[in-house]
């Protein structure tokens, strides 16, 4: 009786273990990466047997998970400091980026036809414009007949990434955003109505007259929504573009920033779009599952090899060349698996 | 015949030793059976103690930092520097008001359906509204959210809340309480879809009590010329006010705690404004859309909030149940 009970827990044992080797790639974390990272596990388990498991459960609990060691790598959109890296044995770097573009609905509105700038975008989610054919936009735009209307600002209910990023770029853009509301993934909006999620604020601006929001580009394009032409940095009118996201991210400076800790908005150059963004992986430099973390980067590699397409297809923006080629190198470097 | 007499006899032969074994085998049993129901029932406190103890735990960075404060502060601010500023006098104003709102709906309208079944309405329709409201019950509450954010929304922004806003415009405290822009989300349009969400409580508690009112009263009644209004309101509404009443607090903790519907229509604004056509927020709102991305002290005091919701119910149901036995114990009478 003992012998079988003995056998029977080795067996167990043995079976968990095999299960644990071919095991899929587990992480948590930003939700804004959440169709492109599950794109790629689908093409990646396809092509190599090996799965991913992603779970998007928010960029401050995917930091959590990896700190506590539960998944193999962390996302998060809002990039941690060197030194909180440092603190808990971190490697991080991005791996895909993405564009926010703010969305109106305003009858006779075209996209891409209304002319914002940082500012007067800023003045709008502070409450200081609160009409359409307010001054400040209409010098904008000459050309363009606006409403008297007042205007129903929609932005984020839940904390997000996007809105991380989106009000980074208007700390940038107003010194009065930046005194009043600041920036995080959840702020003290002055003004607005809360909708949960991109699709929830895609929703309501494409249900709500005299509305404006802030979504992915992602969202504006398959919800065909109104979005706006920005004022960037170099003081240039931009569409929102693959070819204006691209350039904000070959306009960063990746190589000097320790831990990749870019912010991509307002960056400068002619072509920018303002509001560009990255999202990042957290991994231990010291991972516990040598072989768990040793798959991951394989993961990694193969995404940035081979999933710039798939990204494109999801209007997400692939990582340059040359920041690709610096991410290999911080890998052979610090990840000891 | 045969039979029983030898069955019989087997019984006197097995003799008294063997009757006390069953009799301790039954003892057993029976003991054994008492401690599993008696566990069953203890996890129960086991499970709501270890629940409130968790939230006191969770919430305990919070509770230091704010105090009592947290209580009257307005500003939700989780990203202020250097430190941030919570408050939760947004959301417990967007919940006691919206609760508010609901009820002032639902309890004319609830109570209105359940005198129509009992009193007035004719024997075959009975059935088909009984059911009918039963099975609001049974909606899930996303589904109301995504109608109240699709359909009822839109309907009210375009219609009732333009036409309340031009009538009482200018009218003192009216005005400010009717106040435009008209907006799809809005404490107005959540309360709305709250008083859809608890109507069926009301009613369907309503109509059991008035089923227990003795038909002699109201025969008593009828008697001697009352009308059908004259029964309802004195015969059969103070025989059971009280359990009214405790159907009413059921449906008004439903109403407190409900979060999905609530948080798509609301517009999740922690600014409390004094219109209702104004967005705002409700306690359990709140933590259904921050709680995913927040960490440290905003989430203590999301969870803190969670405390404050439970402490909110568990009073509102307290009283709901104090009112339910008064009742019984007068109908046991």
């Amino acid at each position: 009786m003992k012998f079988l009970k003995a056998t029977l827990a080795a067996g167990v044992l043995a079976a968990t273990a095999l299960s644990a080797h071919a095991a899929d790639i587990t992480g948590a974390g930003a939700t804004f990466p959440f169709p492109i990272y599950s794109k790629w596990a689908d093409a990646y388990k396809k092509e190599t047997g090996n799965g991913l498991n992603y779970q998007s459960i928010g960029s401050g609990a995917g930091i959590k998970q990896i700190q506590a060691k539960t998944v193999t790598f962390g996302a998060t959109d809002a990039p941690l400091k060197a030194e909180q890296l440092e603190k808990d044995g971190l490697v991080q770097w991005p791996q895909v980026m993405g564009a926010i573009v703010p969305v109106v609905n305003v009858e006779g509105v075209k996209a891409g036809e209304l002319v914002l700038t940082g500012e007067t975008l800023a003045d709008i989610y502070l409450g200081k414009i609160t009409k359409w054919d307010d001054a400040a936009i209409k010098k904008l735009n000459p050309s363009v007949t606006l409403p008297s209307s007042a205007i129903t600002v929609v932005r984020r209910s839940d904390g997000s990434g996007t809105t991380f990023n989106f009000t980074d770029y208007l700390s940038k853009a107003s010194a009065d955003w930046k005194s009043k509301v600041g920036f995080g993934t959840a702020v003290e909006w002055p003004v607005g109505v809360g909708a949960k999620g991109n699709e929830g604020v895609a929703g309501n601006v494409g249900q709500t007259k005299n509305a404006i929001g802030y979504v992915e580009y992602a969202y504006a394009k398959q919800n065909k929504l109104t979005y706006t032409a920005l004022v960037n940095k170099a003081g240039k009118t931009v569409k929102p573009t693959m070819a204006s996201f691209q350039a904000a991210a070959a306009n960063a400076e990746w190589a000097k920033a320790p831990g990749y800790h870019v912010i991509l908005t307002d960056q400068p150059g002619d072509q920018s779009w303002p509001i560009t963004a990255a999202t990042f992986i957290l991994m231990h430099k010291q991972p516990t599952d040598k072989a768990a973390a040793a798959e991951a980067i394989k993961f990694f590699t193969w995404a940035f090899e081979k999933g710039d397409k798939a990204a494109e297809e999801l209007d997400y923006i692939p990582m340059p060349t040359s920041v690709v080629d610096l991410i290999k190198k911080t890998w052979s470097a610090d990840i000891k698996s | 015949m045969a039979e029983i007499v030898v069955q019989g006899g087997s019984l006197e032969a097995s003799g008294p030793f063997d009757r006390a074994r069953a009799l301790s085998a039954f003892k057993l049993s029976d003991n054994l059976f008492y401690w599993t129901t008696r566990i069953a029932a203890l996890s129960v406190l086991g499970i709501l103690g270890g629940i409130i103890l968790s939230l006191i735990v969770g919430a305990w960075p919070a509770m230091k930092t704010f105090g009592f404060e947290f209580l009257w502060t307005q500003r939700w601010a989780p990203s202020a520097q250097p430190e941030p500023v919570l408050g939760a006098l947004g959301p417990i104003y967007g919940t006691l008001v919206t609760s508010f709102i609901a009820m002032l709906i639902a309890v004319p309208v609830g109570l209105g359906i359940a005198i129509f079944l009992t009193e007035l309405c004719p024997q075959w329709l009975r059935r088909p509204i009984g059911i009918a409201i039963e099975l609001l019950a049974g909606i899930p509450s996303i589904i109301y959210g995504m109608w109240g954010f699709f359909v009822l929304g839109p309907f009210l922004a375009n219609t009732f809340q333009p036409l309340m806003i031009g009538l009482f415009e200018g009218v003192p405290v009216l005005g400010d309480i009717f106040a435009g822009p008209p907006s799809y989300l809005s404490l107005f349009n959540a309360s709305l879809i709250l008083a859809i969400m608890v109507l069926p409580f009301i009613t369907a508690v309503s109509r059991d009590v008035f089923d227990t009112v003795p038909p002699v009263l109201k025969e008593a009644a009828y008697g001697v010329g009352c009308t059908t209004w004259e029964v309802v309101r004195s015969v059969v509404i103070p025989y059971t006010r009280v359990g009214v009443i405790g159907g009413v607090m059921l449906a008004l903790g439903r109403a407190l705690g409900e979060t999905m519907a609530v948080t798509f229509i609301i517009g999740n604004s922690f600014r409390i404004s004094s219109s209702i056509f104004a967005p705002g927020t409700t306690i359990s709102a709140a933590i259904a859309s921050e709680f995913a991305e927040s960490d440290g002290l905003h989430q203590s005091s999301l969870i803190l909030l969670g405390l404050l919701l439970f402490i909110l119910t568990f009073f509102v149901l307290a009283a709901a149940r104090l009112m339910l036995m008064r009742l019984d114990r007068k109908a046991g009478k």
